[in-house]
């Protein structure tokens, strides 16, 4: 895989959201949302690195850069 | 026309008796941004959109009935040993009434499937953008649905699930560039 195309990016996010003191919940924190590695390659390149076709299989792409594993961002706080 | 292979196009476990769970993946079984509504949508478009993006859409629509299965089978082994008691508890003593342990095409509230879910304007690129919020916001649904599950085995399948989506909008984008393409400047790979 060329060098620039590299993962150079993050596929998760976050913020916080204002809490004011009279929200009446705890406040949440940090709230997480997904940003997935489509939305950075624009038009797929020739040659990017394959995973093999057993693994390609199991993890729903053929492609190492499209892969993006997801966990609860709220169970393990802070990843 | 189809061929049908007798085989789900990734395995599906559930390892605990969570019928709660059948009332949260029913969501992308008969919801809005849920697998018939995706299927449906790129089976239809696909008339209308020019040549080189047509076959993009017959995959896709195709593997969205392949997804479909895949939630019916989770839904359908959460909820075939459970008896209405345990339906009532998973908030699904309404869908016993109505069904039994019947599957349905509603969302995770009951509301029964409908086609203002999909559109088809005619416009490659209204339809194609369509398309690509489709698949974010399914996307999306599938990790709503990882972090309300404490299903390992489900959840292995939810992920799969979620990346086909995200490859199914990396391909949906590619159809744009495709369609934007001046005539005289491709390429192809
Ligand atoms: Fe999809």
């Amino acid at each position: 895989m060329n060098e620039k195309h590299q993962k150079s990016f993050t596929t998760v996010k976050s913020y916080r959201p204002f809490h004011s003191r009279y929200d009446p919940c705890k406040p949440i924190g940090v709230k997480y949302y997904s940003t997935p590695p489509n939305l950075f390659l624009g038009f797929q390149p020739p040659n990017l690195q394959q995973f093999s076709a057993k693994e390609a299989l199991k993890k729903g792409t053929l492609w190492r850069f499209f892969y993006d594993y997801y966990e609860n961002p709220y169970e393990k706080k802070g990843r | 026309m189809w061929f049908y292979e007798k085989k789900l196009q990734y395995p599906v476990r559930v390892s605990t008796c969570n019928p709660k769970l059948a009332k949260y993946l029913i969501e992308q079984y008969g919801g809005a941004d849920g697998e018939l509504a995706a299927a449906l949508r790129y089976l239809n478009q696909r008339y209308t959109i020019p040549d080189k993006v047509v076959g993009l859409l017959t995959d896709i629509g195709t593997e969205e009935f392949a997804h479909l299965e895949m939630i019916a089978t989770m839904v359908y082994k959460l909820t075939k040993d459970a008896t209405p008691e345990q339906l009532k508890e998973a908030g699904l003593g309404e869908h016993y009434v109505n069904h039994d342990s019947a599957l349905f095409y509603n969302n995770a509230a009951g509301t029964p499937w409908t086609a203002t879910y999909i559109q088809a304007k005619g416009d490659p690129i209204a339809d194609l953008y369509e398309d690509i919020a489709a698949e974010e916001k399914a996307r999306a649904t599938y990790q709503w649905i990882i972090d309300m599950s404490d299903d390992p085995d489900l959840n292995d399948g939810l992920r799969f699930l979620r990346q086909r989506e995200i490859v199914h909008s990396q391909r949906f984008r590619e159809a744009v560039e495709i369609l934007k393409e001046e005539r005289d400047r491709k390429k192809f790979f």
